[in-house]
C-alpha cells in the first residue's frame, strides 16, 4: 500500500520510528461479543438461578477491578507522580459510585441481563451523558467511563488488561483511544509513541504521555483505519504528524532529525554537571522552584545549585487540617536534608488570591489578587505565621534554609514579619531548641511599590527574589488568568524591565543579592537581559535548567550589559522582544 | 428541609477532583441531599451525577438537604464550594 501522512493533534513531543501495533483494549475482543446480541436479536434474559450466579460474577469483577486500580495507582505514583495518579483515584471512585455500579447490578438482578450486557448498557448511557456536555473537558470524560467499563468487562471475561504490560518488542501503539489506566502502564522503552483516533489536548492521556516522555499524537481520526499491524510508522509528536509506510527518503530525513534531537538533548545534558557561567566566565547561580518534598527529591540531581523557591502552600493544600508545627518542621527538614547544605529558600504561606484552603474559609472578594492574601493573612493571623516560622527555624538546624516573605508592599510589613521571626528565634532559644542563627531573611518583590522602594528595603533585608508572574500582573494591571487580555501580559514591557533593574541595582549597592523565581528566569530569550542586569540567582522549573545554562554559556556579560542598557530605551514590549530574538538567533 | 444557594467559584467547575471531594463530603451525612442546577438535579452523594450536571465556574446551584443533620450538611457543602475546593 501507498505511503500516507496523517495529521492529528500533537500532545507530546519527540520523533519516533517503529512498527505499528494495533491495540484492542481489554474486553474489546472477547467481551464485545460475549453476551452481545447479533443484529436484530434481543439480548437473552436469564433464569432466576443464572441471574444469581451472574450477580456473584459481577461482584467479583467489581472487587477485582477495585484491587487492580489500587495496584495501578501505586505504580502511577512512582512513574508519573501523585498528581497524575489522582486521575486513577477518580476512576476508582467512579467505579463504585452509586450512579454507576448499582444500576448495573440492578439490570442483572431485576432485568436478568448477562453481566457484560448490563455493563455495556450503563457505560454507554453514562458516556453518552458526558458526550452531550458543553466543555471539551467533560466530553473527554466519556473516555474515562469507557475505561472503567472496559476494566470491568476485562475482569468478567478473565482477559484482564495484561496486553500492554506484556509487550516486549518496540512498537508504536495505534488505538481508538487510550485510557489513562492504559497509559500509565506504558514503558517508554517499549512503546515508542502512540497515535489515537480520538482524544484532545486536555485529555488525561495527553498529560500522562508528557509525564512519561512518550511521543503522542491524538485525534487523528478515521485515517487510522488504513494502518495495519507491523506497518512502518514515523511519529512527529511536536508537529502532530504520523507518516504511514513512508518511503526511504522520508525515513532517512527523519532519522537525521532524530539524531539531531538526540545530540541536542545530549549537549544540554552535558550542562547539568557544570556550574552556570557566561562565555567570559561570569558566574550565576541556577536554582529550582519546587512545591513538595517529592519534587525536592526529584530535582536534587538536576544540576541546580539550590532551591530558589519552595512554595509551602502545597503542604497546606494537600492536608485536610492546618498542618501542625511538627508536620511542617518534618517536611522542611526533609527538604533541607535532601539538598545537603545547598541553600533552600522557603516562602511563607501564600494563600488567598486564587488559592484557598478548605479548612480556612476566606470571604469572597471582588478583587482577590488585590485582597486578603499571602503576608497580609500571615500578619493578620499571626498564629499561622508564627507556627510556620518556628517550623522553618527548627528545620534550619538540618541544612541551609532561608526565609522569604511574599507580597510585601511596605517596609512596615517587612519589619513586622522580621520581628515575628526574631520572636520565634527567642522562643526557641528559651526552649533550648537548635536552629541556624545565621538564617537569612528576604522578601519577594512582586508589588511595584516594593520595587520602587528597593533602596530602602535593601538596607534591611538579606536578599530579594523577584516574582515576575505577579510583578507583571500588578505593574501592567493585567489579570494573568484573563484570556481576552493575555496578549498584554508581557515581562518584556519596558516598565517591568525598569523595575527589575532597579531592584538588582539597589541590592548590589547595599552589598546584597537578588534572585528571580518567576517564569522569566527560565526563558532563554530573557537570559541576555537578566545577565546584563546582573541578576545573581535564577530560579526556574527543573526542565529549564540545562537550556538556561547552555544559553548563558554562549553569552558575553559585558556585551549583555550594553544590550540591556540599550533595550531599556525601547518603547514597546514588541521592540524589546524583536531585538532580543535577533540577538539570540545571531549568537 | 434546609436549602443553600451557592455559585461555583473555582476555575474548573465540577471536574473529577471537586466532584469527588463534594460527593465524599456529602456521604459523611445522614441527610438526603440534592444538588439542583439549571439543567437538572443530582444526588449529592454521587460523583458521577454531579459531574454530568456540567457545572462550570459561575453556575448557580441549590443544595437541598433533608434529614436530621440537614443544615449541617448543606452548610458544609456550601462552604466547600465557596472555598473553591482548595484549587490552585
Amino acid at each position: 500500500m501507498d505511503a500516507r501522512t496523517m495529521q492529528g493533534i500533537g500532545v507530546s513531543d519527540g520523533i519516533r520510528i517503529g512498527p505499528a501495533f494495533l491495540y484492542r483494549p481489554h474486553g474489546e475482543t472477547a467481551a464485545r461479543t460475549a453476551g452481545q446480541p447479533g443484529p436484530g436479536e434481543e439480548t437473552p434474559r436469564l433464569g432466576e438461578e443464572e441471574a444469581a450466579r451472574e450477580t456473584k460474577r459481577l461482584e467479583a469483577a467489581r472487587d477485582a477491578s477495585v484491587a487492580a486500580y489500587d495496584a495501578l495507582i501505586e505504580r502511577a505514583k512512582l512513574t508519573v507522580g501523585e498528581q497524575q495518579a489522582a486521575i486513577l483515584v477518580g476512576q476508582q471512585r467512579l467505579l463504585t459510585d452509586k450512579a454507576f455500579y448499582p444500576p448495573i447490578a440492578k439490570l442483572v438482578a431485576e432485568e436478568r441481563l448477562p453481566a457484560e450486557a448490563a455493563v455495556r448498557q450503563v457505560v454507554e448511557q453514562v458516556a453518552g451523558k458526558f458526550e452531550r456536555l458543553a466543555s471539551d473537558y467533560m466530553r473527554e470524560r466519556a473516555a474515562d467511563i469507557r475505561d472503567i467499563g472496559g476494566r470491568l468487562l476485562g475482569e468478567l471475561t478473565g482477559e484482564g488488561a495484561g496486553q500492554l504490560a506484556s509487550l516486549t518488542e518496540q512498537v508504536i501503539l495505534i488505538a481508538d483511544d487510550l485510557a489513562p489506566s492504559d497509559t500509565v502502564q506504558l514503558d517508554k522503552n517499549v512503546v515508542l509513541a502512540f497515535v489515537t483516533r480520538k482524544g484532545g489536548k486536555t485529555s488525561h492521556t495527553a498529560i500522562l504521555s508528557r509525564s512519561l516522555g512518550i511521543a503522542a499524537v491524538v485525534g487523528a481520526g478515521n485515517a487510522l483505519d488504513e494502518i495495519q499491524d507491523g506497518d512502518l510508522l514515523i511519529v512527529d509528536g511536536a508537529a502532530g504528524v504520523c507518516h504511514v509506510r513512508p518511503d526511504e527518503a522520508t525515513v532517512a530525513e527523519y532519522r537525521t532529525r532524530m539524531e539531531e534531537e538526540a545530540r541536542r538533548l545530549e549537549q544540554l545534558a552535558a550542562f547539568r554537571e557544570a556550574p552556570a557561567a557566561s562565555r567570559d566566565g561570569k558566574r550565576i547561580e541556577v536554582a529550582v522552584n519546587i512545591g513538595t518534598v517529592k519534587e525536592a527529591e526529584a530535582a536534587a540531581d538536576s544540576g541546580a545549585e539550590g532551591v530558589g523557591l519552595y512554595r509551602t502552600e502545597f503542604l497546606f493544600m494537600h492536608s485536610d487540617h492546618l498542618p501542625t508545627e511538627e508536620e511542617q518542621a518534618d517536611a522542611y527538614t526533609q527538604v533541607a536534608e535532601l539538598w545537603g547544605g545547598r541553600p533552600v529558600i522557603i516562602r511563607t504561606l501564600d494563600i488567598g488570591g486564587d488559592k484557598a484552603l478548605p479548612y480556612l474559609p476566606l470571604a469572597k472578594e471582588e478583587n482577590p489578587f488585590l485582597g486578603y492574601r499571602a503576608i497580609r493573612i500571615g500578619l493578620d493571623r499571626p498564629e499561622l505565621l508564627r507556627t510556620q516560622l518556628r517550623a522553618i527555624l527548627r528545620a534550619s538546624a538540618h541544612g541551609k534554609l532561608r526565609v522569604m516573605f511574599p507580597m510585601i508592599s511596605s517596609l512596615s510589613e517587612w519589619r513586622r514579619a522580621k520581628a515575628m521571626l526574631e520572636e520565634a528565634k527567642a522562643e526557641l532559644d528559651r526552649e533550648g531548641v537548635a536552629f541556624d542563627r545565621g538564617i537569612e531573611a528576604g522578601i519577594m518583590v512582586e508589588i511595584p511599590a516594593a520595587a520602587m522602594q528597593a533602596d530602602s528595603f535593601a538596607r534591611e533585608v538579606d536578599f530579594f527574589s523577584i516574582g515576575t508572574n505577579d510583578l507583571v500582573q500588578y505593574t501592567l494591571a493585567v489579570d494573568r488568568m484573563n484570556e481576552q487580555i493575555a496578549h498584554l501580559y508581557d515581562y518584556f514591557h519596558p516598565a517591568v524591565l525598569l523595575l527589575i533593574r532597579r531592584v538588582i541595582v539597589a541590592a548590589h549597592r547595599a552589598g546584597k543579592w537578588t534572585g528571580m523565581c518567576g517564569g522569566m528566569a527560565g526563558d532563554p530569550l530573557a537570559a541576555p537581559l537578566l545577565l546584563g542586569f546582573g541578576l545573581d540567582e535564577w530560579s526556574m522549573d527543573v526542565s529549564s535548567i540545562n537550556r538556561i545554562k547552555e544559553t548563558v554559556s554562549r553569552l558575553d556579560s559585558a556585551e549583555c550589559t550594553a544590550l540591556a542598557d540599550r533595550l531599556l530605551e525601547e518603547a514597546t514590549p514588541e521592540d524589546v522582544r524583536r531585538e532580543l530574538k535577533a540577538y539570540v538567533d545571531g549568537l | 428541609m434546609y436549602a443553600r444557594q451557592v455559585t461555583i467559584a473555582n476555575q474548573e467547575g465540577f471536574h473529577v477532583r471537586p466532584a469527588q471531594l463534594f460527593a465524599d463530603k456529602a456521604a459523611e451525612f445522614e441527610a438526603e441531599i440534592k444538588v439542583k442546577a439549571a439543567d437538572g438535579e443530582a444526588d449529592a452523594k454521587s460523583m458521577l451525577e454531579l459531574m454530568t450536571l456540567g457545572l462550570e465556574k459561575g453556575s448557580a446551584i441549590t443544595i437541598e438537604a433533608d434529614g436530621a443533620d440537614a443544615q449541617e450538611a448543606a452548610d458544609a457543602l456550601a462552604g466547600l464550594v465557596e472555598s473553591k475546593f482548595g484549587e490552585d
